[in-house]
């Protein structure tokens, strides 16, 4: 990628951010809340995508990664009363190692052994969860209580308990993924990343660890997944076991392909899209999630590339 | 009730649960063999033909056995016809690319999951066994019933074994199945056998939908455990081979009845998931499975 | 310079697939500087023979020794930093990226490994080296076939290599182009060691200083070219004459 295109890109993550942090200005106090989810959601959708986008690797186990976060870090408040700083480092570093040990693993299968192999995974770490129910309460979940909420850094008090607080916190998370994604992207490591997902083979024939190159963004993608998740359990204060659920590994899977799977910002798209719906459609009928497969059926089918795909495909090339 | 015995009644409740799975692992095998297409909605199906058992049985009003047997007729049939639609119109239309068409069988998934959520609603509902026998052991008593889906999973499996090896029909499977390419030069019409393939696969799921329903009763998330059984299942029997696939459901059934009542079930369930991500990983024609062609 | 060290020596390489005896025992030296071509009926185990050197397959038995280091075990990509580059049989390049994005790839592979690799200057080198410089930002699936092979070409240049295998280059070339394609071999061989798997009788006696023969998985015959056209078991393993 040139110089050029690469700043064109900058200066549009640069202008969506500028947006994001000064809707919190605007927002009713329901919509910041909504607003607070989606970013949580879209760093989640983030980290899915480093891998399914950039490496080619569609993992149908990322819960995993998502449930690791959030239970390393709301298990270590609730139980040992960690700081949430603390808790959250402690996380994002716990799913890091996860992801190496289950990638050092899983990598060595291909396309759809790789997925099926994820999913298996996922599925042993939603079980874990259960049957666990003396730490994890199972499927009933725990309530973080509201004073270990808050977080005295100090200089200042960290109250969780507040919306924009929280607004704030997942827009510094959303920002700092989508920067690493960017830098990441636009070095050498991302052209070797997308080589090795335009063509597997040659990338190795030229003296590239093919391997190494596919954990590295494992790791990575895994790392931001939890990260999402230990922000997800600490702002909202709740951990169940439905965030290690299969339905937890196809949203991201849904909102990277609707936003374009392999475009930096398409996941945000795609969770602003859909999690609109879902939330609107959870209102009206108890079935609300047949919207899943019908938008997969339908993404799949006629529209592969999704929406910044798309555009990229007809008007902007240089989108990353 | 001592060890033996306790024995004995787990290994009953593991061969009637290898029973459901040989049929409903071999439905899975079959797709994925001759399609190559993993179907996540496997398992739906399962779960539509319970619930269409039940909506059959609940209509006809009568000697359980006459709902029973209706239910054996029309529930196949129906969700054979879903699957063979969803193949027509999703499918073939992904050229059955395989990353492509686990995609578009996670949104099938949803999509009769939550039909069925919307039409049948969130209860669970029992259908009445085709008849009341207990078989009385001096230890305990052991429902008739149970022993007759074993025997009906051993008349099925050995009705598949006859079709794929010796009518006309399964020697196009075969041929679909060993080389794509071939068989269409020679003449098979590939892309109408996956379709017919697609809905025997189903039909074989919903068939093992109606047996289960009246020992576990029907709900829209009754999918799930025969999904994850199911691959596993063809996972060690070696993906695309039956016998290994009959052989791995007694396996499986076995044991996740003998360790589930010895332990806790949740453990077995992800002791044994586990070890058979690793099997794929590490031996990924199977334990049971020949090596590559 | 007497008594130099063969750059590559294969003993006793065997690489069977289940029953088929693909690579059967093949001793083979290649010293440095030569170019070398390998001929061989269909089936003779040629493109499993240049996959055991580099690195595509692990052979069943026997050694590979490049540059005077054991390189048996090492994976492929490893040995291509040691300076092994391989081009497939069948063209093999990312079809999404431009003609000079494609470069810079082996570029930043060789820039990994070397202090001081100008980046724009080298890609520029390699294609230049094999005219497509006019084409760097065409996308390289929108390339006509035979500017695909050398797309191929420029890539393995790009890596400095010291042994440069080509497997079946000229394959669905027009007359012109393999021309071309010989004078460019030439010129790569000024600065590498090139082994080279050719169905085209006239491009291997253009170019080739020896010839290796394979049949049936076995060495027939080794030898110059007129060595070997005078070679009457080749002319018999080439007619199919049972033997």
């Amino acid at each position: 990628m040139s110089r050029a295109a690469f700043a064109r890109n900058a200066w549009l993550v640069l202008a969506v951010l500028a947006v994001l942090f000064s809707l919190q200005f605007v927002l009713p106090d329901y919509q910041v809340l909504m607003a607070t989810r989606m970013m949580l959601l879209a760093v989640f959708a983030l980290g899915f995508n480093a891998l399914l986008g950039y490496v080619g690797l569609l993992s149908l186990g990322h819960a995993l990664f998502f449930a690791c976060g959030l239970y390393a870090s709301g298990l270590t408040v609730y139980h040992f009363g960690w700081g949430l700083p603390a808790a959250f480092v402690f996380a994002v570093g716990a799913s890091a190692v996860l992801a190496l040990l289950i990638g050092a693993v899983a990598l060595r299968t291909i396309r759809v052994s790789f997925m099926i192999v994820t999913l298996m995974f996922a599925q042993v770490g939603a079980l874990t969860v259960l049957y666990f129910a003396a730490w994890t309460n199972g499927q009933e979940g725990l309530s973080l209580p509201a004073s270990a909420r808050v977080a005295d850094l100090g200089v200042a008090t960290l109250d969780l308990t507040d919306a924009l607080t929280r607004y704030n916190i997942a827009y510094g998370l959303l920002a700092a993924s989508l920067l690493i994604l960017l830098v990441y992207l636009g070095s050498a490591r991302g052209r070797i990343a997308t080589a090795v997902r335009d063509n597997e083979g040659r990338t190795e024939m030229l003296g590239f660890n093919v391997f190494a190159a596919k954990l590295e963004m494992f790791v990575l993608s895994g790392a931001m997944s939890g990260a999402a998740g230990a922000a997800y359990g600490l702002l909202f204060g709740y951990l169940g076991a439905t965030f290690a659920s299969f339905q937890y590994s196809i949203e991201p899977l849904l909102f990277t392909l609707l936003g374009g799977a392999g475009t930096l910002l398409g996941p945000l798209v795609g969770v602003l899209f859909m999690v609109g719906l879902i939330d609107k459609l959870s209102e009206l009928t108890t079935a609300y999630l047949l919207v899943i497969g019908v938008v997969l059926i339908v993404l799949i089918l006629w529209f592969p590339k999704g929406i910044l795909g798309t555009v990229r495909e007809r008007w902007l090339p240089w989108l990353m | 009730m001592g060890f033996g015995p306790y024995l004995l009644l787990a290994t009953l409740e593991g061969l009637v649960q290898a029973a459901v799975l040989s049929i409903t692992a071999a439905g899975l095998s079959l797709v994925f063999g001759v399609m190559r297409v993993v179907n996540v909605a496997h398992g739906e199906f399962v779960m539509l033909g319970a619930v269409i058992a039940w909506f059959t049985a609940s209509l006809l009003t009568g000697h359980p056995a006459m709902g029973f047997a209706a239910a054996l007729l029309v529930s196949p049939l129906l969700v054979g016809a879903v699957a063979f639609a969803s193949e027509r119109v999703v499918l073939r239309r992904l050229d059955y690319n395989p990353e492509a068409t686990i995609v578009a069988t996670i949104g099938l998934l949803y999509i009769l999951q939550q039909t069925v959520l919307l039409v049948y609603g969130p209860d669970a509902r029992p259908v009445d066994p085709p008849f009341y026998y207990t078989i009385r052991f001096p230890w305990f008593g052991y429902s008739a019933y149970k022993l007759f889906v074993i025997g009906a999973a051993i008349v099925i499996m050995g009705g598949i074994w006859f079709v794929l090896q010796k009518t006309r029909a399964g020697l196009v499977m075969r041929a679909a199945q060993y080389d794509r390419e071939t068989a269409q030069a020679f003449g098979i019409p590939v892309d109408r056998v996956s379709a017919w393939v697609f809905a025997l696969g189903a039909m074989l799921a919903a068939i093992a939908g109606v047996l289960v329903v009246p020992i576990q009763q029907a709900h829209y998330l009754m999918g799930a455990d025969p999904l994850l059984l199911s691959f596993i299942v063809v996972i060690i029997g070696g993906l695309g081979s039956m016998s290994g696939t009959v052989l791995a459901a007694v396996l499986v059934g076995l044991s996740d009845g003998i360790i589930s009542m010895m332990f806790s079930p949740t453990l077995a369930k992800m002791v044994s998931t586990l070890l058979v991500a690793l099997v794929l990983v590490f031996r990924p024609n199977g334990l049971l499975g020949k090596a590559a062609r | 310079m007497a008594d130099v060290t063969p750059l590559l020596v294969a003993t006793g390489l065997k690489r069977h697939f289940g029953g088929l005896r693909a690579v059967d025992g093949v001793d083979f030296s290649l010293p440095a500087g030569e170019i070398r071509a390998i001929i061989g009926p269909n089936g003779a185990g040629k493109t499993t023979f240049v996959s055991l050197l580099s690195g595509r397959l692990e052979p069943s038995e026997g050694r590979v020794t490049f540059a005077g280091e054991d390189v048996t075990r090492l994976p492929a990509y490893r040995r291509v930093q040691r300076g092994i580059a391989y081009t497939f049989q069948i063209t093999n390049i990312y079809l999404t990226k431009s003609v000079a994005d494609n470069v810079r790839v082996a570029v930043e592979s060789r820039a990994r490994r070397e202090r001081g690799v100008e980046f724009e200057a080298a890609t520029l080198e390699a294609l230049q080296a094999v005219g497509l410089e006019d084409r760097a930002e065409t996308p390289a699936g929108e390339l006509a076939y035979g500017h695909q092979r050398l797309l191929e070409v420029a890539m393995g240049l790009a890596l400095r290599p010291k042994l440069l295998i080509l497997d079946e280059p000229t394959q669905g070339l027009s007359d012109a182009e393999i021309r071309a394609f010989i004078a460019l071999v030439r010129r790569i061989a000024e600065t590498a060691t090139v082994l080279l798997i050719e169905h085209n009788m006239d491009v291997v006696m253009a170019l080739a200083d020896r010839i290796t023969v394979l049949a049936r998985g076995q060495v027939l015959a080794e030898g110059t070219p007129a060595e070997i056209r005078a070679n009457s078991e080749v002319q018999a393993a080439y007619l199919g004459t049972p033997c």
